[in-house]
């Protein structure tokens, strides 16, 4: 565990787009003149911090109503507190440079960061705070108190300071390793942060107060990424995943338990769970097997459609009332059969072809289940109307449609299915890792990089991309036969094309084949349109623009699958650089 | 009985037959060579060997039992391993996944360790760098993996296709030594080449392919003196 502790000539510093603007202004970083504008960045920077204190505690409208109230003057509001926290932050970027934080920065920060977190507070200020009031009050701009300005002016001088700070030669922070007791702390503070960060956030009602929460977490995480903090923490994570999955599965079992019996935002995480469920059984097939499915979401249906039939609703088609686990079975080798039927076709050609197929498929299973209202052949799901009143479950007589107390906690109806989806998450998670793994796992990872080769090598192509097809189907099945007693009725119009475009998106932008990744794009894609409703027509359009966004400046999902080696060789540095650098090459 | 036979092979893309109806056999313990032009059809049959391709007609028997039914998979199980064209390794993995790649048919993971020295001892190269990512390598150490991938699979029979395409006079010669010794070894090796001297040089026995017809055959010595294999594929006369 020691820490290289030099490392000069680091091609890390190197590839600092600043490093030849420094080089022409000071020389080079050690040059004599490096001191002398190291100061005036320092002073530019508290300048700026200290702007953006005083703004905390100046009004920024005049109007009450708006942004929870940021007329006082001495008396921060929310908002102008998450002000308060990017400012400190700011400072602590500033002090680790110079002053008496600054053997800490021997290993932390990047100027970069603090740049960043100056262009992110500036942005803050004029989009999430300025903006919202100005369009939210009649005297537009003239709603606008010179807090608001004193802010802005703050926030670009932090970023001119973070801008003029000398390139600073990092010393290995990326492989800065802590004693395991230490780094296992920071691993389980962040998973209990998140978990405080999402309770508070889905408690906030005002939109505009959830965007500026928004616009703030980001700022943050910008500040954080830019400063080198994610690389650092990636690393981390990598020694000690087992702690992660555990922590993060504690603090999701933990977050019923912080609603207090309200139903209002477990009905959205139970969305969201199922959203995920579906999306990581789709990352076996995307990002494991690299099959392009974009018909995924009929599977879903196949296993809410089998789930509500053989149900006891009174208006279930088939007369016949198995137990729900038997249900849940049928219902995802119902899914995994039409995936079979789908597959062997198509996945003896190779390339695109599966794509259109699926999209296809996706749109004939929902004008199926449309079209089969006894009009137009058997009355199996009631067409357009689908089938309605599915009745709660119930395990050996736990009623999931009822409230039980646990330790005097209230645990709802949502709850209830919240905890057997993240069951089934964890399930499909398991499944998933043993898989990636495993001999199949290289298979895949052989035909995904040249299928024919894979082929030569006595890879059975054919058959390890069906396993993958029909498996994610008995997964997606599976999730679904849960999904219609969540939903208490199954209808056509759930299945659409968008919801498996939604689908991809959430394993895209979250990082192929990662668990970590797929799940929080999953909990994005789902959660912000349900917070931001009021947005109502332009969420596509925010939508498109963030996939345009992530695709030009991290094609490779939030969280990238770097390759193995790392983790079976991860002391070895240079090998480390070389598997990072050629991955993002293939990448971009 | 020869190890492979070859029975009036025919393979066709589509309507267009690149491969007109060729026998020729590869006895145990020997190199035998198809050399010819770009074309020729040597390729074709040799991933019709491996299963890759379905011929249109005839048929191929490995040590007695017809190939040409049997899916590629199933093939490397039986004994035959290729190092195809290009040499096709797999460049985010590492050497050692590579090569793992290489075994992937296999079951008996106790001998895994020990193939992997055999390749090793082989190419030393590749033990140093068995942690790097197979796609910053040469093209003469992209072709050593691709041979000791291939061999990974302990074949009794390795079709080799254009081991020397893009490299160095001096790599070609490293290669073909590798050739004469994996023969040494036991290994029988079914040699592609455009490189007829070469080839021919180190073969047994060679064939030459013309637009999808065995033309000439004979020993490698035999085709080497052959005034028409001077001519056509050596450049001179």
């Amino acid at each position: 565990m020691s820490s290289s502790v030099s490392n000069p000539g680091s091609h890390r510093a190197e590839r600092d787009p600043r490093s030849w603007r420094d080089r022409l202004a000071a020389g080079s970083p050690d040059s004599p003149d490096a001191p002398a504008q190291l100061n005036r960045a320092f002073v530019i920077g508290l300048v700026g911090v200290a702007l953006l204190v005083a703004s905390a505690f100046m009004s920024w409208t005049y109007n009450p109503a708006l942004l929870g109230n940021v007329t006082l003057y001495g008396n921060p509001g929310t908002v102008q507190i998450y002000l308060l926290v990017m400012a400190l932050m700011a400072l602590f970027l500033l002090l680790i440079r110079k002053g008496p934080l600054s053997r800490l920065g021997r290993h932390l920060g990047r100027q970069t960061g603090l740049r960043a977190l100056g262009i992110g507070i500036t942005l803050y200020l004029v989009i999430a705070v300025g903006a919202s009031i100005a369009l939210t009050d009649d005297a537009m701009l003239g709603a606008l108190d010179p807090g608001v300005y004193v802010g802005i002016l703050g926030g670009l001088l932090v970023a001119a300071a973070g801008h003029l700070l000398p390139t600073h030669k990092a010393v290995g922070e990326r492989h800065q390793r802590f004693p395991a007791w230490l780094e296992i702390l920071v691993v389980v503070l962040l998973v209990a942060l998140a978990l405080a960060a999402a309770a508070y956030g889905l408690g906030i009602g005002d939109p505009a107060l959830f965007v500026a929460f928004l616009a703030f977490v980001a700022v943050i995480a910008a500040g954080l990424a830019r400063g080198g903090f994610f690389d650092w923490l990636s690393i981390v994570v990598g020694h000690h995943r087992t702690v992660l999955l555990l922590a993060t599965f504690a603090a999701a079992f933990a977050f019923p338990l912080t609603q207090n019996g309200s139903d209002a935002n477990m009905s959205i995480a139970t969305s969201v769970l199922i959203f995920a469920a579906t999306a990581m059984g789709l990352n076996i097939v995307v990002g494991l097997a690299g099959l392009l499915d974009l018909g995924y979401i009929a599977f879903l249906g196949a296993g809410a459609y089998v789930g509500a039939m053989l149900s006891e609703s009174a208006f279930a088609t088939i007369d016949w009332k198995p137990p729900f686990i038997i249900v849940a079975l049928i219902g995802a080798l119902f899914a995994a059969l039409l995936g079979l039927i789908i597959g062997s076709p198509t996945l003896r050609v190779s390339g695109d072809y599966l794509a259109i197929v699926t999209l296809a498929f996706g749109e004939i299973f929902r004008l199926t289940m449309f079209n089969l209202d006894g009009n137009n052949g058997p009355d199996l799901t009631h067409g357009p109307n689908g089938i309605p009143a599915i009745p709660e479950l119930n395990f050996f007589g736990f009623d999931f449609g009822a409230t039980h107390a646990f330790f005097g906690v209230p645990i709802t109806r949502f709850a209830n299915y919240y905890f057997l989806l993240l069951l089934l998450i964890g399930f499909i998670i398991l499944v998933f890792t043993r898989l990636n793994n495993s001999r199949i796992g290289r298979g895949w990872i052989a035909i995904r990089e040249d299928e024919k080769a894979a082929e030569a090598m006595g890879v059975n192509v054919f058959g390890l991309k069906i396993l993958a097809f029909a498996g994610g189907a008995f997964l997606a099945g599976l999730a679904g036969t849960v999904k219609a007693h969540q939903d208490v009725s199954v209808t056509p119009d759930q299945y659409q094309f968008l919801e498996s475009a939604f689908l991809l998106a959430a394993v895209v932008l979250g990082g192929m084949g990662t668990v970590g990744g797929v799940l929080l794009g999953a909990v994005i894609l789902k959660l912000l349109p349900e917070k931001l409703r009021f947005f109502a027509d332009y969420r596509l359009l925010l939508f498109g623009l963030l996939l345009v966004l992530m695709m030009r400046f991290r094609p490779e999902g939030l969280v990238a699958n770097r390759r193995r080696q790392l983790e079976f060789h991860d002391d070895d540095e240079a090998l480390a650089d070389e598997v990072e650098a050629i991955h993002t090459e293939k990448v971009t | 009985m020869a190890m492979l036979e070859v029975k009036d092979l025919r393979v066709a893309y589509g309507k267009i037959e690149a491969v007109k109806g060729i026998s020729f056999e590869v006895e145990e313990g020997q190199v035998v060579t198809l050399i010819g032009t770009n074309g020729a059809g040597k390729t074709t049959t040799l991933r019709t060997i491996s299963g890759l391709l379905r011929p249109s007609s005839g048929a191929i028997y490995f040590e007695g039992k017809r190939l040409d039914q049997v899916p590629a998979h199933k093939i490397v199980t039986l004994g035959v391993a290729q190092s195809p064209e290009g040499r096709r390794i797999f460049p985010r993995m590492t050497v050692e996944e590579n090569l793992m790649l290489g075994a992937f048919s296999r079951t008996d993971h106790g001998a895994f360790t020990e193939d992997l020295d055999r390749v090793f001892e082989l190419f030393p190269i590749l033990q140093e760098r068995r942690a790097q990512p197979a796609g910053t390598f040469s093209g003469g150490e992209q072709q050593m993996l691709a041979m000791g991938r291939a061999m990974m699979s302990r074949p009794r029979l390795l079709l080799l296709d254009e081991p020397s395409m893009g490299l160095s006079p001096l790599m070609m010669k490293r290669i073909m030594s590798t050739v004469k010794t994996l023969q040494e070894q036991g290994t029988t090796v079914l040699l592609v080449e455009q490189n007829a001297n070469a080839a021919l040089k180190l073969a047994d026995r060679g064939y030459v392919l013309e637009v999808g017809s065995i033309v000439l055959s004979g020993t490698g010595r035999e085709l080497l003196a052959s005034d028409d294999v001077r001519k056509a594929y050596l450049g001179e006369g």
